[in-house]
């Protein structure tokens, strides 16, 4: 393709210095990983945890914390969405699924099917998603009905005028809506509990996490968007939340949550096949007391109710 | 010793090299061959790879070419209605990429200008570090710019609602492309040879008569190349416009709108999608439309280039 020759020499020379560089960083951290690995080591159990992204960071957190309290077990947590957390349960390769939704019956069944065994659901905590505008807008509270004409395929509200809003120093009020990419729990779950299963209204800002979310809101002034009450920030509100138009708004706050008027909440699960046993049991025993509820808690998510926990 | 002994005798035996040698050369031989060879086995194997991953869904009834390449509706994930149109995230590839090159070629081809004519040659190794090192930066790094420094520059600047959109990518991209269109049109113009330059300079021509009536015509097929690596590193590049477009399908009716690009969507959503589902199957499809494109962009380059050879 190129019709002159190239010479590179400096940049060889520069890529050299540079391969040199990463070669003797990768030979320090190695160097600092191997002195660490001396001494007898006692027998170690792993449990294999896999899933809900919406959890991947609690799930951490609980194993970091886990590793203190029970040197002997280590639990290995990856991510990847609910559903491929599911999908490695029925064929049997993860001890433990987290999921920010219940199994299907299909799915069930087909993990009976294969393992033989029943995946059983835990309850671990609880989640409200949180619909979240700029500090700046003067707009309270909001019905899921509004919701779903602003984000859903058809909906009529496009500006911030059609709901009788008006946000200070703003020229143009095109609402800028902010979403999850499409294969996000989160957006399954607001799309099935708002948009009544309809589809997204195309050319919404699709983020990759949560946090993002809450950010790109944070400095638009005419934006809102979903994510996890978690996120919150200084420079965006959380609006209260009413199923219908009209109706009592509810703030996503611990009690709504439980006592379950604020209209969208979540469980969030553990599934494992059968009963838990040995060393998943006391895992899954000391995620459900107050040390592995105290973890969610500061991970921003709702934590059981005391008469759920484990003694 | 006395030199006249040896001369004396019959002509010196050829050197006899032992067997081992002989094979060993033979060995070198053949193993340079192959890591020849391997470019076109790696690009086979890769090209064999995408298909067989992408050919499934081709072959099934729920999916249609005709929607895949010429709708603008991407739903992938829907409960009711699953659709897979990549129209827009074709259109917002090509904004960027369109964009990036109207920003990226005159910085490019002008800074590949100066170096060569018109700086000392101390500044000249000076920038020239610089711009290896700028090419250096890893995307995500870019990525990270757009999305916090740049967004807010444009945001303020432009009154656009969101600072992430086709005008972000597209300067993001163009600062990523500059440093290899400069690179390389350099070279291309160092290339051009010494006799030229003198015999325009012995004419009386002025430094810039120089420039445009021998250098860039001399240099162009060098320069195009620049230009389509440059064309080819803003089309193929991921992280950056993932974070500094806004992540939106649409088609883009302005450059502060957000778009979604080719690459962008494989990124964000392979990771997710089950193996083996029709989704995957439809995002390797999306692979193989990007490798349709980019080879597009190279035979089309090469063809200039041979168009232009054959005319002279």
């Amino acid at each position: 393709m190129m019709g002159q020759p190239v010479s590179g020499t400096r940049l060889d020379h520069l890529t050299r210095t540079i391969t040199a560089a990463a070669l003797l960083a990768a030979i320090a951290v190695l160097a600092a990983c191997g002195g660490g690995a001396g001494g007898p080591q006692p027998q170690t159990t792993t449990i294999q945890n896999k899933g809900s992204d919406t959890m991947v960071n609690v799930a951490q957190a609980w194993a970091e914390a886990y590793k203190r309290a029970a040197p002997a077990v280590d639990v290995e947590v990856s991510g990847g969405g609910s559903g491929v957390g599911i999908a490695a349960l029925i064929r049997g390769t993860v001890d433990i699924a987290t999921s920010s939704r219940n199994m299907k019956p299909e799915e069930i069944e087909q993990a009976r099917r294969n393992t033989g065994q029943t995946p059983k659901e835990i309850i671990v905590g609880y989640d409200a998603l949180a619909v979240y505008v700029h500090r700046s807008n003067p707009l309270e509270a909001i019905s899921t009905e509004q919701l779903a004409e602003i984000f859903g395929e058809g909906g009529a509200t496009v500006n911030w005028a059609q709901l009788g809003v008006a946000i200070p120093g703003v020229t143009d009020d095109t609402i800028v809506r902010v979403s999850r990419q499409s294969s996000s729990g989160t957006y399954e779950f607001f799309r099935d509990h708002v948009l009544g299963k309809r589809d997204f209204k195309l050319g919404s800002r699709d983020m990759n996490g949560s946090k993002e979310v809450v950010e790109l809101i944070g400095s638009t002034p005419t934006a809102i968007g979903y994510s996890g009450m978690g996120y919150a920030t200084p420079a965006v509100k959380m609006l209260r939340i009413s199923a219908q138009t009209g109706g009592e708004a509810f703030p996503p706050s611990v009690e709504n949550t439980l006592n379950k008027t604020y209209p969208l909440a979540r469980s969030l699960q553990l599934y494992t096949l059968g009963e838990p046993q040995g060393a998943v049991k006391a895992y899954i025993d000391w995620i459900l007391s107050d040390a592995g509820q105290q973890i969610l808690a500061e991970s921003g998510y709702v934590p059981l109710p005391p008469e759920q926990r484990h003694p | 010793m006395a030199p006249t002994s040896s001369t004396g005798a019959a002509a010196p035996p050829r050197p006899i090299r032992s067997r081992r040698a002989v094979w060993g050369e033979r060995g070198i031989e053949l193993l340079i061959y192959a890591s020849g060879m391997s470019a076109i086995v790696f690009i086979l194997a890769i090209l064999f790879f995408i298909f067989r991953e992408a050919a499934p869904v081709l072959f099934s009834d729920r999916f249609s070419l005709t929607q895949f390449l010429f709708s603008t509706e991407w739903y992938p994930t829907s409960v009711s209605n699953v659709r897979y149109g990549t129209l827009a995230l074709s259109a917002g590839t090509l904004a960027v990429t369109v964009l990036a090159m109207v920003l990226a070629v005159p910085f490019g081809v002008g800074g590949a200008v100066f170096l060569s004519q018109f700086c000392g040659p101390r500044l000249r190794e000076t920038l020239k570090i610089i711009i290896e090192l700028l090419a250096a930066i890893p995307s995500v790094v870019w990525g990270f710019i757009g999305l916090t420094v740049m967004s807010r520059l444009i945001v303020t600047y432009t009154g656009a609602p969101v600072g992430v959109n086709v005008l972000n990518g597209g300067i993001i991209l163009a600062l990523m492309s500059v440093p290899i269109i400069v690179s390389i049109g350099e070279d291309a113009l160092k290339a051009v040879p010494d006799s030229y330059v003198e015999a325009a300079l012995a004419l009386g021509a002025t430094r810039w008569q120089l420039v445009f009536r021998v250098l860039l015509p001399a240099a162009r097929h060098g320069l195009l190349a620049a230009v389509l690596l440059g064309v080819g590193r803003a089309i193929g590049e991921t992280m950056a416009v993932l974070m500094a477009t806004g992540h939106a399908v649409q088609i883009p009716h302005g450059i502060l709108d957000s778009v979604r690009t080719l690459t962008a969507n494989i990124a964000a959503e392979l990771g997710e999608a089950p193996a083996g589902s029709e989704h995957y199957q439809v995002l390797f499809l999306t692979g193989v439309l990007l490798f349709i494109i980019t080879m597009l962009v190279n035979l089309a380059a090469d063809l200039i280039i041979r168009g232009a050879r054959a005319r002279k």
